[in-house]
């Protein structure tokens, strides 16, 4: 009897073990799969000739990533300047003069928020935000837009990266010690003072990480922006072009690349560029949040 | 006074900004979910869950979305069922075997961290890669695993939160008693039940809405899979199909869709934070 608890316990921890290793290894497995697939179209052309070429002809074999690499940067770089001051206010507010109840109140705002997934947003975006910019705004500045645009794409992109923000600003300035804010407000600094001179500054790494992090995720949205972009293989010039992200790119020709080996080995290098841009910025930012999370909690 | 005064005002300022930013994001949610049910209730019908897509369905004929929803809830049965037997031992080992501060332990929540951030099209492509090395095509099975990997960190997580929270006398004390580990954790399991819950709630709300995994992998069918090898529909994928027709009728039943998944998360995350708030009563 003795020895079959013994059993059981040594298998369990064994098989735990493996599950342990085996996850631990999935990042390096991803990231090498999708490597090896992107790996003949490198050696057909070289990265620098993939990364800085416009022209995109699969069927002349010509895999130009500028404009998808451009245009994820535009559609994010936009997101994030709109997101940042919104989800910036609120988790000040929140954090500082939110009663309990308002905060109780929120939550499930930001929860719903990231739950809703991509293509509701995508929906929303291209019933409103896109008519929006057409008829209404684009108007103003240029001639002529479809509204499917870089700058919708940035709306609806900004939205979407809202909740991430919001909490992780909200855990970078919880994580600031209270006897620092408290000293402040009994030397007679206002409570806005308290924020600027030493909440903001003492949490400017976390902000960064905060952004990074936002920023890669809006790098990775693919159904909303495949939606909203108007997916035109061009560099854009202005906020009122179509743009087309290099996830959105992935993600429309997934039928077509079958036909070509060279065609699916750019479109995974593609999927590698993204993973690996993400993995790198994730990690920075991760790091520095648990950093922070450290240094207060001793 | 003028300096004081200033300072007050700049305060004033600054709260009737932050107030306003947060009504905002509010209100978009709000706006969110109003245009869906605006647009998508006059669509919704008894047909639009009960049928398959019938003969003439894209050209805006009879029919509804049930291949979709039967598709979705298969494909997360499996890929949450993977998942679980992967994230809930790794959950358990990582803070009941390991030393508390142990080196190991802080490498794979930093590697999940980072999985976590992993966008959804790169999981598809993964997957899509891994099918192709194992020989098969677009099917259920392929969808399933590649909805495992999505879902996998952030159940893991989520999952781990709460593991983490758990006081260390419980395992101390079912030591003393003279349990083996795997007796131990088989208690702690049940101490932190309402915690899975949620963390499977959250990961059954991310699998349902996510389309750019099973675009590559599950394929799409107007039939309802029968096998891991058929290829499976599913609700983000026909809400994204169906709005790119041309016809009235059919984009107003992907608004339908819309709202027949949206109804969905609105449950799935409503019934985790109940979960969650029993478990622990306050997070923000």
């Amino acid at each position: 009897m003795r020895y079959i608890r013994l059993v059981k316990d040594k298998s369990a921890r064994q098989i735990m073990l493996g599950i342990a290793i085996f996850s631990l290894l999935l990042l390096l497995v991803i990231g090498l799969s999708l490597f090896l697939k992107a790996l003949p179209i490198v050696k057909e052309k070289s990265l620098w000739v993939l990364l800085t070429s416009g022209n995109w002809k699969p069927f002349k074999g010509e895999f130009g990533f500028l404009p998808y690499i451009l245009s994820t940067l535009y559609v994010s770089i936009l997101a994030i300047i709109i997101a940042l001051p919104l989800s910036m206010l609120t988790s000040i507010y929140l954090c500082t003069y939110a009663s309990k109840s308002i905060r109780r109140i929120f939550e499930p705002v930001i929860d719903l928020l990231s739950g809703i997934p991509p293509v509701i947003y995508g929906v929303w975006g291209s019933l409103t935000i896109v008519p929006l910019i057409a008829d209404k705004i684009a108007p103003h500045f240029v001639e002529f837009s479809s509204g499917y645009t870089v700058l919708a794409g940035g709306v609806v992109l900004a939205i979407m990266i809202l909740p991430l923000l919001v909490s992780v600003l909200l855990e970078v300035f919880r994580a600031l010690p209270k006897e620092m804010t408290e000293a402040s407000l009994s030397m007679g600094a206002t409570k806005w003072q308290t924020v600027k001179k030493v909440m903001l500054r003492r949490s400017v790494s976390g902000i960064i990480a905060a952004i990074v992090l936002s920023v890669s995720r809006a790098f990775g949205e693919t159904i909303a922006v495949l939606m909203v972009c108007g997916n035109i293989p061009l560099v854009p010039h202005s906020l009122f072009d179509a743009c087309y992200p290099l996830p959105a790119l992935i993600a429309n020709n997934y039928g077509e690349m079958l036909s070509m080996p060279s065609y699916e080995s750019a479109l995974m290098l593609g999927a590698f560029l993204l993973f690996i841009i993400i993995v790198i910025f994730n990690g920075i930012s991760r790091l520095t949040l648990n950093q922070i999370e450290k240094r207060y909690s001793l | 006074m003028a300096i004081k005064n200033l300072k007050y005002q700049e305060e004033k300022i600054f709260k009737i900004l932050m107030i306003l930013s947060a009504i905002s994001i509010m209100s978009i949610l709000f706006h969110i979910i109003g245009t869906i049910l605006y647009k998508g209730l006059p669509g919704l019908s008894w047909d639009m869950v009960t049928k398959l897509p019938g003969g003439g369905f894209y050209l805006g004929k009879e029919g509804g979305v049930l291949n979709a929803i039967v598709g979705s809830v298969y494909l997360i049965i499996g890929s949450l069922t993977i998942s679980l037997f992967l994230s809930v031992p790794l959950v358990l080992y990582i803070n009941f075997y390991l030393p508390v501060k142990s080196v190991f332990t802080s490498i794979i929540r930093f590697s999940f961290d980072i999985l976590f951030g992993v966008p959804s099209i790169v999981y598809g492509a993964f997957g899509f890669a891994l099918m192709m090395f194992l020989g098969i095509r677009a099917s259920l099975m392929g969808g399933i695993i590649a909805v495992a990997f999505l879902i996998m960190p952030i159940m893991m997580r989520s999952f781990d939160e709460v593991a983490r929270l758990l006081p260390r006398d419980l395992p101390d004390a079912l030591l003393s008693l003279g349990a083996t580990k795997y007796e131990m954790i088989k208690v702690i399991l049940r101490q932190l039940m309402p915690g899975l819950v949620t963390a499977i709630l959250l990961a059954v709300g991310r699998g349902i809405g996510d389309a750019a995994t099973v675009l590559f992998t599950a394929g799409y069918t107007d039939n309802i899979p029968v096998s891991l090898n058929q290829p499976a529909a599913t609700l983000p994928l026909s809400i994204f199909f169906q709005l790119g027709s041309p016809v009235e009728e059919v984009q107003n039943r992907a608004y339908a869709s819309a709202l027949i998944l949206t109804g969905i998360i609105l449950v799935l995350s409503f019934s985790a934070r109940y979960f969650s708030s029993k478990y622990s009563k306050n997070k923000i």
